[in-house]
């Protein structure tokens, strides 16, 4: 990788920077509501956002700019493996085709603005409620950090070191998410979907006719893989065929607990809009899997680089006249602002809500939620941005892979009262701290990989831990829920409002 | 109709179905391209789905 900077890319990079950055601020005055006097305004854009907009949002907010970098990288190091993105991002949208309407329409009759919120409505338990807010706010943080790390690796690219340009970047970021809210990275997403659509439909075309076809690129792979040996490869190797599976299944049924994702679907006009999405976003699931080809390209263009992280920019760098590459690294840059900026406005939501509004002040007028909303979405960045300056990158990649596991133990909380009453807060309080305190132990004690390994009857079964650990958490809650009705058959308040 | 919405995850998460190189397709292993295939397959399950359904503005 060139060390001198590439100054026919940073241009182009500056140049689309800087339109995003003018869109940013300017968006406060689309579709213009109040936005500093109510918290649906700054937090969700209004609850008015039709389908295009939600598929440019949600599009841009779930397939991410590390998501650019990392499944690649991922793909190139190990191959087949590094491929459960793809049925990952499949069977998420069956899952949100059934559910999320249901949780829409939930949210938007009782004003919800969070997940949290509706949790407390269907329980009327502030412990859960406040165990499912801070679940989301701290899966956020390492989430929100990656986006950092994707864009400093094409900042890197582009031959710019330190730090200052990303801080930089990132206090453009949080000025125009303060002023503008939601409607800032949905009129930013219209950009960065179209630049990352053209950058990737350019580069699955061009790369394999410059070499030799699709063929040559996965014989060139093949190759690789074989001399380097290990679990590596263009098939799974046996052992890897349950943690593949289970770690698709429990990343889809995780997507969408995060605070960002919920935010594109609460930001919605209507259920509709989200059925519709469901069967529209798939397209997004398409150009991941033609990016996740780029691993393999890789190889074929013999690019050798010292992290994999660098493969994408190397690789750009080594096919394509600078302009396009720096086309690319400004498509990926961007692609990192999007979802920081959905994601800090989830996570100010969430501590406005279910924090400050439950704990500090009640009495919170909607102008008021507004306001702390907008200082928090500042705060969840700093600490973001410290989180890269101040640790290691590898602490936000082992936080990240914690917070999904985390994450996904808010599932029966949020989902199962959606559709019964039964399950007790006590007892769903109860199965989110032995899902949490097991799959975390487990993962520690793994030496932080997501995979626990299970012995049965003689066979050992590898498996994604925080499936397993939704397993033991949906078991507990159920028990537990038994127990308490039978000291308790009273369910004080769970029939009140909801 | 609501059980066409398992059958993305019975095709995509019974690994053992698809984990082969042939026969390959303009030069994509069965794996790549059988997975692929599944984007637009979905996409049609869950639209004959939501073709099905009554509209819900009726609660």
């Amino acid at each position: 990788m060139a060390d001198q900077i590439q100054w026919v890319e940073l241009s182009v990079f500056i140049f689309f920077f800087a339109l995003v950055t003018v869109m940013g601020f300017f968006a406060a005055r689309w579709k213009a509501g109040p936005v500093s006097e109510h918290l649906d305004e700054w937090g969700l854009g209004g609850r008015q956002f039709g389908t295009w907009i939600t598929w440019f949002l949600v599009g841009g907010d779930f397939y991410t700019a590390y998501t650019v970098i990392a499944v690649p990288a991922l793909v190139y190091a190990v191959g087949a493996y590094g491929f459960f993105a793809l049925p990952y991002t499949i069977i998420v949208y069956p899952f949100v085709f059934a559910i999320m309407p249901v949780l829409w329409k939930q949210a938007h009759a009782n004003g919800h603005v969070t997940a949290a919120d509706v949790v407390q409505g269907n329980y009327q338990s502030r412990a859960l409620e406040l165990a499912v807010a801070i679940t989301g706010m701290v899966a956020t943080m390492p989430y929100i950090a990656l986006q950092l790390i994707g864009m400093g690796v094409v900042i890197k690219a582009m031959g710019l070191t330190g730090e200052l340009p990303i801080v930089a970047a990132f206090i453009v970021l949080a000025l125009y998410t303060y002023s503008s809210g939601l409607r800032a990275p949905a009129l930013i997403a219209f950009v960065k979907d179209i630049m990352i659509y053209i950058v990737v439909l350019v580069a699955v075309v061009v790369v394999p006719a410059k070499l030799g076809g699709y063929g040559a690129v996965f014989a060139a792979a093949n190759d690789a893989f074989t001399a380097k040996g290990g679990a590596t490869g263009l098939l799974l190797k046996p052992a890897q065929m349950l943690p593949y599976a289970t770690l698709a299944l429990g990343s889809a049924l995780a997507a969408f607990m995060y605070p960002h994702t919920l935010t594109g679907i609460f930001a919605s006009k209507s259920a509709d809009t989200i059925r519709k999405n469901a069967i529209l976003l798939p397209a997004y699931t398409l150009l991941l899997g033609l990016i996740a080809l780029l691993g393999y390209m890789a190889h074929a263009a013999h690019i050798k680089v010292d992290t994999p992280n660098d493969v994408v920019p190397a690789l750009f760098q080594a096919l394509f006249p600078s302009w396009f590459a720096g086309f690319a690294f400004s498509a990926i840059a961007i692609g990192a602002l999007v979802p920081a900026a959905v994601m800090s406005i989830g996570a100010a939501n969430l501590f406005t809500r279910n924090v400050w509004k439950s704990y500090v002040n009640p009495d919170i007028s909607h102008a008021g939620e507004a306001a702390v909303a907008k200082i928090a979405s500042l705060v969840v960045k700093v600490g973001a941005l410290s989180f890269i300056l101040f640790l290691p990158t590898q602490y936000a990649l082992d936080l990240q892979l914690l917070g999904g596991l985390w994450i996904l133990q808010t599932f029966p909380a949020l989902v199962f009262g959606l559709f019964t009453r039964w399950f007790r807060a006590e007892g769903l309080l109860l199965g989110w701290a032995v899902g949490i305190g097991w799959g975390s132990w487990t993962a520690w004690s793994n030496g932080l990989k997501p995979l626990a390994t299970l012995d049965l009857g003689g066979a050992s079964y590898v498996f994604y831990v925080g499936l397993g650990a939704l397993i033991l958490n949906i078991a507990v809650a159920a028990v537990a829920t038994v127990i308490v009705e039978m000291i308790s058959p009273n369910r004080a308040g769970a029939t009140a409002r909801s | 109709m609501w059980i066409l919405l398992l059958v993305p995850f019975v095709g995509l998460l019974w690994v053992p179905f698809y984990n082969f190189a042939e026969p390959s397709l303009f030069g994509f292993p069965f794996f790549y391209w059988y997975q692929l295939a599944w984007v637009p397959i979905s996409s049609l399950l869950i639209w004959l789905v939501y073709r099905s359904r009554t509209p819900d503005e009726t609660p």
